[in-house]
């Protein structure tokens, strides 16, 4: 339960981007921007560099795509060093989203997009194909956007065109430079998904900056928190920055809400069921209310027919009979499922009530129920784990 | 809970009315300029006119100046357009960025001096005739292409830059598919000025063996006929405002889409 791995399980046989104690010096200012550093960006992971302003994630990845060259040390790109290469050529085969977007504003989004295609001297058909594909990819509508330029679009949908742009070509490689950063909340976290859903279906390897630490755990397999001079402090999966950050700094830069955050990270499928008596609608009164006490919860989830959550009743209810016609208990919500965070199952539960919330797998059958105590548990792995008595167990749900 | 952000589009495409307005509104200049031409040639054709003045005002003699005069102009900026770019583009090269006061500070002298005396001193060291004119124009006009040029190339974003040399553009192909076009309505600014310069400073070449309509206006003023001087005068200012009107079209018509508020 402590560990549970997002990155795939078996180690990648080489790094698709490697930095090798890189350092770089800017004339004119006595610290290195990037100090000694060593990184490795296994092949199809996103890997996400996060940072205060001004700690050298930029020059970074502009070491890594030679817009600048590195004072000390090596950079490798699918195990080339990039030093033996021609930069012009080195770049098309990355892809580059800058901070500012960088849409050209004299050219068209379609413009815009091919850029890279045109580059390598793409035919012309192709090119047109390649340029929909990708709006579509982004969920823009080629038809309407385009021949659109980019001051007549949001900064949203500019940022789309962005992302669409550096991928052009098909890079094999992605960096993106806080490719959110200015974008308000929701239209970030929407862009963010739909970041998710295409690095779900294409794959690429993709190093990603960002000083927004929520970004960071929401976006990467695993994360580079960075100090000053880009020294990497801790590269992990979040969850393991989350719940061991390496030293203070990374503590206190993953901030006071981990534990919260870490709920954002598990699945109710991860989660040991909580045991709460789960009964037929039809059984007999007494024996659910020998069952509730037995078990020590403050309700029993009933089911209907077809094994769905029902209702929850309470002991009390179930002594009280209720009157002929009215069913005893508060309606049980079957909204949860086994994919959803655990975030969301806290609200579940607190929307709830009745301390616990049911999660439903295919056609809304019962598949666990889920409680405050097996949210805690998973939150902090450090923790010993209290199931060991029912009656302990009971007691601290109460509570 | 706030709304998602509405799209920021906005609608470019101008009314067909307003399209034909801004195409007449445009019409009016070259329309007024063909009248007064019109009108001239009327005057010039009722004046009792002596021997002398009819040598001077004959139609062919004028269409030969007025063909001359635009020579020297077209010739001289299309000269100074592709040296000064050109320098313009050298000196906002990061290598060559620190040259670019002194290219300003040598292209300024050229147009300190007045333009009579760059004429006198060109013939001095040069010789006389339409080439040594040109050579004036081009030395005269030179400044206000190349400052543009370091203005509009060096008033490119940065960010676009980086953006084009980061996705594998080469340097010449981010100058000639990014920093120019987007410099293009800043330089053509420029140029629209060094014309309006040369078209006025041609009438100077005269005194070189230049030709041009200042020969018109010097023999309307030597030979003392007012007629010859008011016609070469009026020639001249017709044809400094149909060049600018000329350029102004160009420039519109040059500036990348896109870029219009």
């Amino acid at each position: 339960m402590a560990e549970t791995p997002i990155s795939p399980a078996a180690p990648p046989p080489a790094a698709a981007i490697r930095l090798e104690a890189v350092t770089k010096r800017y004339r004119g200012q006595a610290e290195p921007a990037v100090d000694a550093l060593t990184l490795e960006v296994r092949p199809r992971e996103l890997l996400v560099m996060v940072g205060p302003s001004g700690c050298g994630k930029t020059t970074t990845l502009r070491l890594i795509n030679r817009l600048l060259d590195a004072d000390e040390g090596w950079i490798t790109v699918d195990g080339e060093d990039t030093a033996s290469l021609d930069p012009d050529a080195l770049r098309t085969r990355i892809g580059y989203v800058i901070q500012q977007v960088g849409l050209f504003p004299h050219m068209t989004v379609a413009e815009n997009v091919a850029t890279v295609p045109r580059v390598l001297g793409w035919d012309r058909a192709r090119i047109a194909r390649r340029a929909e594909e990708l709006l579509e990819l982004l969920g823009l509508d080629p038809a309407d956007f385009g021949d659109r330029f980019p001051r007549e679009l949001s900064g949203g949908q500019a940022q789309r065109v962005g992302v669409a742009r550096a991928m052009a070509a098909d890079p094999p490689i992605l960096l993106m430079d806080e490719p959110f950063g200015s974008l308000d909340p929701i239209t970030r976290a929407r862009l963010q998904d739909e970041l998710l859903r295409i690095q779900g279906s294409l794959a690429k390897t993709i190093l990603l900056v960002t000083h927004d630490i929520d970004e960071a755990i929401k976006l990467g397999d695993r994360i580079a928190i960075v100090d000053r001079g880009a020294r990497a402090l801790q590269v992990a999966a979040p969850e393991r920055v989350l719940s061991d950050p390496a030293d203070d700094y990374v503590r206190e830069f993953v901030g006071s809400g981990a534990a919260l955050r870490r709920l954002g990270l598990l699945r109710v499928r991860e989660l040991e069921p909580g045991h709460w008596p789960a009964l037929p609608r039809a059984a007999e009164r007494h024996v659910v209310r020998d069952e509730l006490i037995a078990s020590g919860r403050p309700a029993a989830l009933l089911l209907d027919e077809a094994g769905r959550p029902w209702r929850w009743v309470t002991a009390r209810e179930l002594e009280r009979g209720g009157e002929p016609g009215t069913e005893p208990g508060v309606p049980a919500s079957a909204e949860l499922t086994p994919a959803a965070t655990l975030h969301e199952a806290l609200d579940a539960i607190v929307r709830g009530g009745v301390g616990a919330a049911a999660a439903v797998g295919d056609g809304g059958a019962l598949h666990a129920i889920v409680d405050l105590e097996a949210i805690m548990a998973a939150a902090d792995p450090s923790r010993p784990s209290q199931r060991t008595a029912g009656g302990e167990e009971a007691g601290l749900v109460r509570s | 809970m706030a709304a998602p952000p509405a799209p920021a589009t906005v609608e470019t495409a101008p009314t067909a009315s307003s399209g034909a307005r801004r195409v007449l509104a445009g019409l009016a200049l070259p329309i007024s300029l063909a009248i007064v031409t019109a009108l001239l040639l009327l005057w010039l054709a009722a004046q009792p006119l002596d021997s002398i003045e009819r040598r001077q005002l004959d139609l062919g003699v004028l269409a030969r100046r007025l063909v001359e005069h635009l020579e020297l102009t077209l010739l001289s900026t299309a000269i100074v357009v592709a040296l000064a770019v050109a320098l313009g583009i050298a000196l906002t090269r990061p290598r060559l960025r620190p040259l670019a006061p002194l290219g300003v500070a040598v292209a300024n002298i050229g147009q300190a001096v007045p333009s009579i005396g760059l004429l006198v001193l060109i013939a001095i060291v040069a010789g006389i005739g339409p080439d040594k004119a040109i050579l004036a124009l081009v030395a005269y006009s030179f400044l206000p292409i190349l400052r543009n040029t370091l203005v509009g190339l060096g008033g490119v974003d940065r960010s676009l830059i980086e953006a084009g040399r980061g996705m594998g553009m080469s340097v010449w192909q981010t100058l000639r598919r990014v920093e120019l076009p987007l410099a293009v309505p800043v330089i053509l600014a420029g140029v629209r000025t060094a014309l309006a310069i040369n078209v006025g400073t041609a009438t100077l070449a005269t005194f070189v063996d230049g030709g041009g309509l200042g020969d018109t206006i010097t023999a309307g003023i030597r030979l003392g006929r007012e007629t010859v001087l008011v016609a070469g005068a009026a020639l001249t200012a017709v044809l400094a405002l149909a060049l600018d009107w000329a350029a102004g079209w160009i420039e519109s018509a040059l500036r990348p889409r896109g870029l219009d508020p």
